[in-house]
């Protein structure tokens, strides 16, 4: 017999013979908890969401589309890295302005020649108001889940207010399982040492979130 | 599960020491008031706490009441998506199939995701003795790993170490693994993690196999889940070549929906934030994107044994968020490794001795590592009643009975070291279904209340070495209620 007979047959002795298939799950759970916490207006969803972001420790900026060339090319520029890691559907508008010469992840390249590159800049998916998160999914503008990890300076885009949602419930509904998701709050942070948090262990040690308003 | 901790002095004993270590003491004191208090904070954000908890529970329970679909459907889907699946039914076989699949790579080490379910099974053990060598990434787990050490607490393993103990640990043991500590380390944190980011980021640049376990299984979408903060998750579910995912059967929940409650509990009860750092879902493999090879072992290990026990059976609702711990006057002062199991604290005192069973002596002893003041199930996200599996579990020791054991019914014989106890039960019933003669006798201890000793001989003596015995009141309830008729008349 298989482990796998075993397992299933200890199961079904376990529950007291063989239970059918569970009816209308639907309706088995009561699902009286909120979709979302609070009535807010659009912006003050937007405003919350800011809020969190930095209450993490992520900086935060807000402008409009026109000025987010000039705002990407000042970010890196403070940072002054020598080549900055892009994404293949990123638009190519919002590099623009910027001064470093822009490496692209291809298949070949290593993680080792990934760690060379100082920043990166993405889109994301989603970000959630009520947790200061946001979601990406793999998508042509987020690119491989293994660029936004390695590089130490991660510069986000979130399209203000389509993309911002205000809960974990709400960015579910819009989030495709079948992709490979990575949810990020703040930076990367550890408190394993007497509580202390300290942030940057592994992912990046600076999240830069950008809030773009209008076309 | 493995022999890892077989041996374990009995609870109590192990706790002897412990509570006397007064550095041990202060850290586990300081680190589970902090997370106490900031946990209550971010529970309080939440006006719809109380529902988002009884939902956890039910998505739980409904799990387990048809665990055989949700196991079959889940093997479907990450099938589907382009995994393997293997079964597993103990620790041994878990291993062996994992060390099958590493060794399968042509590879000799692997990095590793903190995961409570491959150290439930000893999977480092069980590797190195191949010639495996698996590094852990989780900082705390590191510390743990370089100090030769054992993990005192589910989600902040090394608690029980303090900043200065962590330092001479990386300076002395660091080279042995690989990266040295950098010269001149100090003990403040931020160096500390330092140390830790720049030792780690060589092994995980060059690893071809990682490790994991995961927080949920989803099984419509066959997704799988970690959620943490370090980052060092990520790493390992996406640069490696080949990732191998070691999860209890207990982690299905039916649904991608399901997602959004756990995902607003176990954030706030673990680490009382409103949010991890990092949470990355997969879905089998994806073209170009991470790991091209993926095998889940889906583990037993004990969990079909706990499951036929319709009271202990809750316990596999868990969701390792360590908020027990953190409320636990017991585990506040005895810490995680007097508890003898990867589990440790209230949750691991009703878990571990359903997983391996109550015949050592550290696993009898666990029930009763409780005052049974039900904090443990005040905090517990899924509304784990730890103090009614506890009583039950204690009855088991006491009385035995019927209890499944790989998934054979056997009859537990009572515990050898409760023959006193059970004797005084046994009086104690006989007294209270005969009234006259526990009038009697209530009587003649009022009367001789002058020679009673404050303490209690025999095996009762542990008991009352740390606490007085109530003293015998001059005249019993009965006496007073007829001599006074209720107390009705005068001079009560």
């Amino acid at each position: 017999m298989s482990s796998r007979d075993v397992i299933l047959g200890r199961v079904r002795r376990a529950l007291g013979g063989p239970a059918g298939p569970p009816s209308s799950y639907g309706d088995a759970i009561d699902r009286s908890y909120l979709r979302e916490h609070g009535g807010r207006s659009v912006e003050e969803t937007v405003e919350l969401l800011a809020e969190n972001l930095a209450d993490y420790r992520a900086v935060v900026h807000r402008c409009g589309a026109a000025e987010l060339p000039l705002l990407i090319m000042r970010l890196l520029a403070e940072r002054g890295p020598e080549s900055v890691l892009v994404p293949p559907g990123l638009p190519p508008e919002w590099m623009s302005a910027a001064d470093p010469p822009r490496v692209h992840d291809r298949a070949v390249s290593t993680p080792a020649e990934l760690d060379r590159v100082e920043s990166v800049v993405t889109g994301c998916a989603v970000a959630i108001a009520e947790t200061g998160t946001i979601v990406l999914d793999g998508s042509p503008d987020q690119g491989r889940r293994r660029i936004t990890l390695i590089p130490d300076h991660h510069i986000c885009v979130v399209r203000v207010p389509d993309q911002v949602v205000s809960s974990v419930p709400r960015a579910l509904e819009r989030l495709d399982p079948a992709r490979p998701l990575t949810w990020i709050s703040g930076p990367s942070a550890t408190s394993d040492i007497e509580l202390d948090r300290v942030e940057g262990v592994h992912g990046p040690r600076t999240l830069e979130v950008v809030l773009v308003s209008g076309e | 599960m493995s022999g890892t901790y077989l041996g374990m002095p009995a609870f109590p004993e192990a706790a002897h020491d412990a509570v006397r270590n007064t550095t041990l003491r202060a850290n586990l004191r300081h680190a589970t008031h902090t997370i106490r208090d900031k946990r209550a904070r971010a529970v309080a954000e939440l006006d719809d706490w109380a529902r988002l908890r009884e939902a956890g529970k039910q998505i739980k329970d409904h799990t387990l009441r048809h665990l055989e679909h949700y196991l079959v459907q889940l093997e479907e889907s990450v099938t589907a998506a382009g995994g393997t699946v293997h079964w597993a039914a103990d620790a041994d076989e878990a291993n062996r199939i994992v060390t099958r699949l590493v060794l399968a790579t042509g590879e000799r080490e692997v990095v590793k995701v903190k995961s409570m379910a491959t150290q439930e099974i000893g999977l480092n053990e069980a590797l190195e003795a191949e010639g495996v060598r698996a590094y852990e990434t989780d900082l705390a787990e590191l510390i743990v790993q370089l100090g030769d050490d054992r993990p005192s607490h589910i989600l902040v393993p090394a608690i029980h170490r303090n900043r200065g103990e962590i330092r001479d640990i990386f300076r002395e043991e660091m080279g042995s693994w690989g990266r040295p500590a950098p010269e001149g380390l100090t003990d403040t944190p931020a160096e500390l993690a330092e140390a830790a980011r720049l030792h780690l980021r060589e092994k995980f640049l060059r690893a071809k196999v990682g490790v994991s376990g995961a927080n949920f299984m989803v099984a419509e979408t066959g997704t799988l889940v970690v959620v943490e903060s370090e980052g060092n998750g990520r790493m390992c579910l996406t640069l490696p070549e080949t990732l191998i995912s070691v999860v209890g059967i207990e982690k299905i929940v039916p649904t991608w929906q399901d997602l959004e409650v756990f995902l607003q509990t176990l954030p706030r009860s673990s680490t009382a934030e409103r949010m991890n750092p990092y949470t990355s879902t997969w879905t089998g493999t994806t073209e170009s994107d991470g790991p091209r090879t993926f095998h889940l072992v889906l583990l037993d290990n004990g969990r079909t044994d706990t499951l036929a026990d319709e009271v202990g059976r809750q316990a596999l609702r868990c969701i390792r968020c360590s908020a027990c711990l953190n409320v636990c006057p017991v585990y506040e002062r005895a810490g995680g490794h007097a508890y003898g199991s990867v589990y440790p604290g209230p949750i691991g005192a009703i878990l571990s001795p359903q997983l391996r069973g109550t015949q050592s002596e550290i696993d009898a002893s666990l029930p009763y590592a409780s005052s049974l003041c039900g904090a443990c199930y005040e905090v517990c996200p899924v509304a784990i009643d730890i103090p009614e599996v506890l009583v039950h579990l204690r009855e088991r020791v006491v009385e035995g009975g019927p209890v499944t054991r790989r998934g054979t019914k056997v009859t537990l014989k009572p515990a050898r070291g409760h023959a006193a106890e059970r004797a005084a039960m046994r009086a104690a019933r006989w007294a209270f279904t005969h009234p006259a003669a526990l009038a009697a006798g209530q009587r003649l201890a009022a009367r001789t209340r002058r020679f009673h000793p404050r303490t209690v001989p025999g095996p009762g003596r542990a008991w009352t070495d740390t606490r007085d015995l109530p003293q015998v009141p001059a005249e019993s309830f009965r006496d007073w209620w007829q001599r006074t008729d209720g107390g009705k008349e005068a001079g009560k």
